[in-house]
């Protein structure tokens, strides 16, 4: 199985955020927890519906990567455009490494 | 289930009565639109006030010739994003001047409500999270309104 | 233009609090994602790839100078300086917060605008034409029709919770700049020999997966008819449009399932039984709203000013932009003056917040503060004095609002596309750069002519490429961005779908694929002959032979 981290939108905000080691949501997705089996991604996926459930997120789903070191690059070109922002706006590009 | 009536909640001295239940001899009873089809005499002669459920896709049409038998018709809204009851709610009001008790039934939410009340329901089984008594107050959120429809001129 | 009266401004306030309150109950868990999300869209607020989009409702594109300061003044404190005006003359923010939307309807409302429906399965943004009003060739101003039309489907009970969503169009000018034939419902406004108004009424027309021309299914509908009889379009469409398959829950295929002939039957039984009945306008009430839309305090003035035509005659710029960017007015000595959002380069549509407020301010000093947004996605200033031309122009120049492009191939329609949408499948805005960057040549692009290209990142079509005179449609081929083209589409009067030329063509490859299909048309036209003429006459075969040929 590929590597995988989980995605979702802050619901106050609408900002995308990953989820990370210790159940925290954050911005960048270097900070995300990295999953490499199927059992990892579904208590994952279990602990992001639980923070849909507290009204902290909404729509978290998996997302497909490659580690490039402290780099993670997600393989669709739809999830790299999530987490760099607007392509045609680099002025308002998100932060990749906190 | 919370039933909602003039703003007010009530109890319920109505039953939805399922196509295999038998029938009972007393008791106001809700009967699908294919159980008066099928047991149309049998409804009729029994001294009870009777009342009638019509799914999403059943049409005013289909009852129009009967609506004096009815003293409740409830209309379903399977989930809360199927609009046809509105439709079937303002015909059965404005085209064919039905009287009794107009009741939504199914997914009942809190923000529907207003809608359904300017479509001619007056009694609505709540099914939403809010406490029904809040709920309540949907009715009255909003007291502008664009269109003629037939809330007996409450608007 | 139509100002609110006590009736509307108290409903955009309800409906404020009304939204404040589902905010509240969102947030605290009381409503979840799958029952808060219709109420979200019935207010305009999408979640997309990045954030939150609200999309502001701009009543058949007519805006003040105020609630286009408004807007401006939104998208700075709420937003990140900017918004993005649609193909349906809608204005988008891309980033506004959850928590912060009630503040931002309630600064709406304080000017008499709101996010009604623009978004959900209701009735949508009502849009007509951007010179409404003021062409020279109108029959009549369709804004007092879109204005009945936006209150009767504004919250109305019956119809808002339809199979799908609904977009109403009208057009008073025989010229179709409001896209009438591939909307939901189209309305063309006709006078009949009696001398009557009224309309021919045209239905199920549309763009996205299955686009179609609609069919005229009345001729002619008396004016005052109008009411009663969109209810009994609706109230059939709500009754039988299919709700088990959202890609066939169009009023479109409804009628392509019963039949045109049967469903008009179905309309006119159910208008006979509800026509006579409370539902229609009543004559007052449409005098009323029509006394907003009256005819201007306009000066009297002569038809050419001999000191504007020499300005014309001694700054070559100035000159181009008058020619391609203005037209005559029906008063005379006055024109329409387009402000162009196709910078060479840009992000077509985009509006900085200072642009906004620059373009109010012209507004309010040379147009009667009024401003309008066509679904080309360009500004119109609609009654400016000839004489003010020069000043005008000098202004927009200065901020980048001055592109002599209308209608040119840089005048470039796009949706915002996988840089923004969720629901996209690859990119439109730097293919319409790149494009626009290709074609910035302007004596070419004046010599090549009219000729819209217009983008579209998924089959959802909000690019509208399907009638753009050369249309392009973003999809993903094994994770890489490919591009369908179709050729030959057209939004006007003589409204027609674009033939797809060929398998679809990467990113890389498409600037020099549009460099190709325009050579052929400028080596095979006829004098004077418009790209969709040449089209239409010669077919897709030698566009198709040169579009596909590797150098």
């Amino acid at each position: 199985m590929e590597t995988k981290v989980i995605s979702a939108n802050r619901l106050e905000d609408g900002i995308v955020v990953y989820i990370t080691k210790d159940n925290n949501w954050s911005e960048c997705i270097s900070d995300a927890e990295v999953f490499n089996d199927e059992a990892a991604c579904d208590e994952a996926l279990s602990k992001a519906y639980t923070a849909e459930e507290a009204c902290i997120v909404v729509g978290s789903y998996l997302v497909e990567i490659e580690q490039k070191g402290e780099y993670y690059n997600p393989t669709k070109y739809r999830e790299f455009i999530r987490v760099i922002g607007p392509t045609v706006r680099p002025d308002l590009a998100r932060q990749v490494r906190s | 289930m919370s039933l909602i009536k003039n703003n007010i909640i009530i109890r319920d001295s109505w039953n939805h009565l399922d196509d295999d239940t038998p029938l009972s001899a007393e008791g106001k009873v809700i009967v699908s639109l294919k159980r008066w089809q099928s047991e149309r005499k049998l409804l009729m002669e029994r001294q009870e006030p009777l009342g009638i459920r019509l799914k999403s896709a059943e049409g005013a049409e289909m009852i129009s010739d009967d609506l004096a038998h009815f003293d409740l018709i409830a209309l379903e809204f399977p989930i809360f994003k199927d609009g046809r009851s509105y439709s079937t709610a303002r015909m059965l009001r404005e085209r064919y001047h039905y009287k009794g008790e107009l009741r939504a039934v199914g997914e009942v939410l809190r923000d529907q409500l207003q809608f359904m009340l300017r479509c001619g329901f007056d009694a609505f089984e709540y099914a939403g999270k809010t406490i029904p008594e809040e709920a309540i107050s949907a009715f009255v959120e909003m007291d502008k309104f664009y269109q003629t429809v037939g809330d007996w001129g409450r608007t | 233009m139509y100002v609110y009266n006590l009736v509307d401004q108290s409903l955009v306030n309800q409906r404020v609090q009304q939204f404040r309150d589902q905010v509240r109950r969102r947030l605290s868990g009381e409503l979840n994602e799958e029952e808060f999300k219709p109420l979200r869209l019935m207010n305009g607020l999408y979640l997309q790839l990045h954030a939150y989009m609200l999309r502001v409702a701009i009543p058949y594109g007519t805006l003040s100078s105020k609630q286009m300061r408004a807007l401006a003044h939104i998208a700075v404190r709420y937003d990140k300086g900017y918004g993005h005006f649609t193909t349906r003359q809608n204005l988008q923010f891309n980033w506004p917060k959850l928590k912060e939307t009630p503040d931002i309807l309630a600064d709406l409302a304080d000017v008499q605008m709101h996010a009604f429906q623009t978004s959900g399965n209701c009735i949508r943004n009502v849009t007509a034409d951007q010179y409404a009003g003021v062409a020279v060739e109108e029959i009549a101003d369709p804004r007092i029709t879109a204005e009945v039309v936006r209150q009767w489907s504004t919250l109305h009970p019956e119809f808002s919770f339809l199979p799908r969503k609904f977009k109403i169009a009208v057009t008073g000018s025989k010229r179709d700049r409001a896209a009438v034939r591939v909307h939901d419902i189209g309305l063309i406004i006709k006078i009949n020999e009696a001398g009557e108004m009224g309309y021919e009424v045209i239905v199920g027309g549309g763009l996205g997966r299955t686009p179609i021309v609609g069919v005229t299914i009345r001729e002619f509908l008396p004016q005052q008819f109008l009411l009663s009889y969109l209810e009994s379009i609706l109230r059939i469409y709500n009754q039988i449009g299919r709700r088990d398959n959202i890609y066939k829950a169009r009023i479109k295929i409804v009628i392509h399932e019963l039949g045109a002939k049967e469903f008009t039957r179905r309309v006119e039984k159910e208008w006979k039984t509800i026509r006579d009945t409370a539902i229609d306008l009543p004559v007052g009430e449409y005098e009323r709203i029509r006394a907003f839309f009256a005819p201007l305090p306009y000066q009297s003035l002569p038809k050419n000013d001999a000191g504007f035509s020499h300005l014309e005659f001694e700054n070559q710029d100035f000159s181009h932009w008058v020619r391609g960017n203005t037209l005559p007015h029906r008063q005379s000595g006055y024109s329409i003056a387009n402000i162009s959002l196709k910078p060479i380069g840009g992000i077509p549509g985009d509006a900085s917040a200072k642009q906004m407020e620059v373009v109010a301010d012209l507004a309010e000093k040379f147009s009667f503060g009024e401003i309008r947004v066509a679904h080309e996605q360009n500004l119109v200033l609609p009654h400016v004095k000839q004489t003010d031309l020069y000043s005008i122009w000098n202004t927009l120049k200065e901020h980048n609002l001055a592109t002599p492009n209308l209608g040119l191939i840089s005048d470039i329609i796009a949706c915002p596309g996988m840089d923004y949408c969720s629901l996209a499948t690859a990119r439109s805005i730097p293919l319409a750069q790149d494009i626009s960057n290709r074609f910035s040549n302007l004596r070419r692009q004046n010599d090549i002519g009219e000729l819209s290209v217009n983008i579209s990142g998924c089959i959802n079509a909000c690019g509208h490429h399907h009638v753009g005179h050369i249309g392009l449609l973003g999809v993903d081929r094994k994770g890489e961005e490919y591009y369908q083209v179709t050729i030959g589409g057209s939004a006007d009067e003589n409204a027609s779908i674009g033939e797809i030329i060929g398998p679809a063509i990467p990113y890389d490859e498409v600037v020099d694929a549009i460099e190709r299909v325009v050579e052929t048309y400028v080596d095979l036209r006829a004098k004077n002959e418009s790209f969709i003429d040449a089209y239409r006459r010669v077919g897709k075969q030698p566009f198709k032979e040169n579009l596909y040929v590797t150098n």
